[in-house]
């Protein structure tokens, strides 16, 4: 261990400075700016396409960037590439395990790529093949492995060599919900467990949520960075949504009484007011028409997404896969 | 899912911390790919079964049928005899070439990556890469020459053992000539194809199925420019060393390899392989070297 490669810990885990990526004509990143703290779980929100896969395959040290400069773990990525390389770990959007060995031997094969200190392999191995609830399984051939146990077992493999950033391209996509919750489940043991910065892209605004703050991509640009809370409070309004005896009445009655347009959405008056709860007593008691039940949902990192890009993130995605359909990531597999 | 981790005690294991890029630890990487290489091998009970057939059929099969167009042409040596080193170079050729473009799939289903993004010289990846195919396709080898008793081969150790480092020799070289078409393969689709158009030319021009006396001026240029031919003959002289054979039979089944009517001894021609091989590998590291 030279003195370069133990940083301050709590040095920034990632540092980003006018990043840059351009393929011909298509700027796929176009000049971000961001830090992630050590420790913290930052979630890359954005459209496919928008980018996010350039930035983590640059910060990965896959590709080069066109212009600014990143660093990871203190170290630059196109300079010190080896030294970034020790200090992360990698969890594709697509499986890299090879399905014809077992868990064990794949992980055996990492720690011997990756240089893990022989004696420190085994114990190592263990540690994060319970983590994930795989170590019963370590003799086991991958390829009879689920969607998710291999997923988690890659999480425990890029957690081998003990990384000080982990990253995960889409680690849930392609995942059932179940799974995919257990996952989260895993993770979020995870930033417990370790003393690990956690650099998470995911194209699901519920996902965001398990962040400490997130960024929101599109069109190559950092449209907004922030907090979960945060970036919710900043969209202002909460979504009430009640069950009346009589909904067309109690539409008009609510334009007409609060100057607030309300439409029936899932079989429910819905409205968008700022404070909902204060909202809902005021309600009880103005309508004439009796309530028969109330739900009031916080505004959504869907509707974040909304208020700043003007755009549905599946509306984003249909342009964005016309416009740039070849992520770096997908060519790096060719 | 298992949710036993919250009970049990926090574990002590310490972070790992990894060393910075040493020697050791190329090798460390070498070794396990090569091993890799020898694990995939030997789950494929199927390839490794059915890679006698072809040696069978071209000793025993095309071996005799030949045979009756050449009788009492060859000698006291039967022309399976004759084929059977030829046959076992095709072994070598196939298997190791097999074992390189194994890569193409690693690339489809990701797990290249997993090797390419890894804190270690690509050349490491791919000098363990060499060394399992070279590895393997001797493993096939040896397979092969259990049958030599068959054909009237004695199991002298002293042409095992030179057997088995000229088959080293001649899988590393073709298993690095297998990764520089590799690494350009993009498909595995176009894949079996371009290797049929390759190995079959390889295997025709070098000697491993007729003798290399009497032949047309353009064909006899064309087994010369091939690189196998340096290490098919070598492997028949490993076998007729050990074999009764008369002069006639010499003569017109074992001539030697000339340049320019000098006779090129064995340590040149394996020498000629190994640097074929080595330039290969050179080839394949650069080409690597750039696939990110």
């Amino acid at each position: 261990m030279t003195k370069a490669e133990s940083s301050a810990p709590d040095s920034p885990a990632v540092v980003v400075r006018d990043l840059e990526k351009r393929y011909g004509e298509v700027q796929a990143v176009a000049g971000i700016n961001f830090e992630v703290a050590s420790g913290e779980t930052f979630g890359f929100l954005g459209p496919n396409g928008a980018g996010k896969s350039t930035t983590i395959s640059i910060l990965c040290t896959l590709v080069d960037p066109t212009g600014g400069h990143a660093t990871v773990a203190g170290f630059d990525v196109v300079a010190q590439r080896g030294a970034v390389r020790r200090n992360i770990g990698l969890v594709f959007q697509d499986s890299t395990l090879d399905t014809y060995l077992t868990a064990e031997q794949n992980l055996r094969f990492h720690a011997e790529l990756y240089g893990v200190p022989k004696q420190a392999v085994n114990d190592r191995m263990q540690q994060v093949m319970e983590m994930v609830g795989l170590w019963e399984r370590r003799a086991s051939r991958v390829a009879t492995f689920s969607g998710g146990m291999k997923r988690r077992l890659e999480i425990a493999r890029g957690l081998l060599h003990s990384p000080r950033v982990l990253f995960l391209d889409e680690p849930t996509v392609g995942l059932d919900p179940q799974t995919r919750s257990s996952i989260w489940a895993y993770i979020n043991e995870l930033r417990q467990r370790e003393d690990i910065t956690i650099f998470l892209t995911t194209h699901y605004m519920d996902e965001a949520e398990h962040c400490d703050r997130i960024g929101i991509i599109d069109q190559g640009k950092i449209v907004v960075l922030d907090t979960p809370e945060a970036l919710k409070e900043s969209v202002g309004k909460d979504r009430v949504q009640i069950q009346t005896a009589d909904d067309p009445r109690a539409i008009v009655e609510i334009r007409e009484k609060f100057g607030v347009e309300a439409a029936v959405h899932d079989g429910a008056v819905t409205l968008a007011v700022p404070g909902g709860e204060e909202f809902v007593p005021r309600l009880f008691q103005e309508l004439s028409v009796p309530i028969k039940s109330v739900n009031i949902a916080r505004p959504s990192l869907d509707d974040v997404f909304l208020t700043y890009t003007g755009r549905t993130i599946r509306d984003a995605e249909a342009s964005a896969g016309e416009r740039f359909r070849a992520s770096p990531m997908a060519a790096a597999r060719r | 899912m298992t949710t036993t981790a919250d009970a049990r005690p926090r574990a002590t294991v310490a972070p790992v911390r990894l060393p910075d890029g040493s020697a050791t630890h190329d090798l460390r990487a070498i070794k396990v790919v090569w091993k890799r290489e020898l694990i995939r091998f030997s789950q494929d009970r199927i390839r490794i079964g059915t890679a006698l057939v072809q040696p069978i059929l071209y000793v025993f099969v095309l071996g005799t049928g030949l045979s009756t167009l050449t009788r009492g042409q060859t000698g006291n040596v039967s022309l399976r005899t004759f084929i059977f080193p030829g046959v076992l170079a095709l072994t070598v050729l196939f298997t190791a070439m097999f074992s390189a473009v194994s890569i193409v799939w690693d690339r489809e289903f990701g797990f290249l990556r997993e090797m390419l993004v890894a804190p270690v010289r690509r050349s490491a990846i791919i000098v363990g890469k060499c060394l399992g195919g070279a590895t393997v396709a001797t493993i096939q080898g040896m397979i092969v020459l259990a049958i030599a008793g068959l054909v009237h081969v004695p199991y002298s150790p002293v042409m095992l053992i030179t057997l088995f480092f000229e088959m080293m020799l001649l899988g590393f070289t073709i298993t690095a000539f297998g990764l520089v078409i590799a690494a350009r393969i993009q498909q595995i689709q176009s894949m079996m194809g371009l290797m049929q158009a390759i190995l079959m030319p390889l295997m025709f021009l070098s000697g491993a199925l007729f003798p290399l006396s009497g032949l047309p001026r353009w064909l006899n240029t064309l087994v010369h420019i091939n690189p196998i031919s340096y290490a098919v003959h070598p492997f028949r002289q490993a076998v007729f060393a050990h074999i009764t054979a008369s002069p006639v039979a010499r003569a017109r089944l074992n001539p030697p390899l000339t340049w320019w009517g000098w006779h090129v001894p064995i340590p040149l021609q394996l020498a000629v392989v190994l640097v074929t091989g080595l330039v290969l590998l050179g080839i394949a590291i650069l080409e690597f070297d750039r696939a990110d």
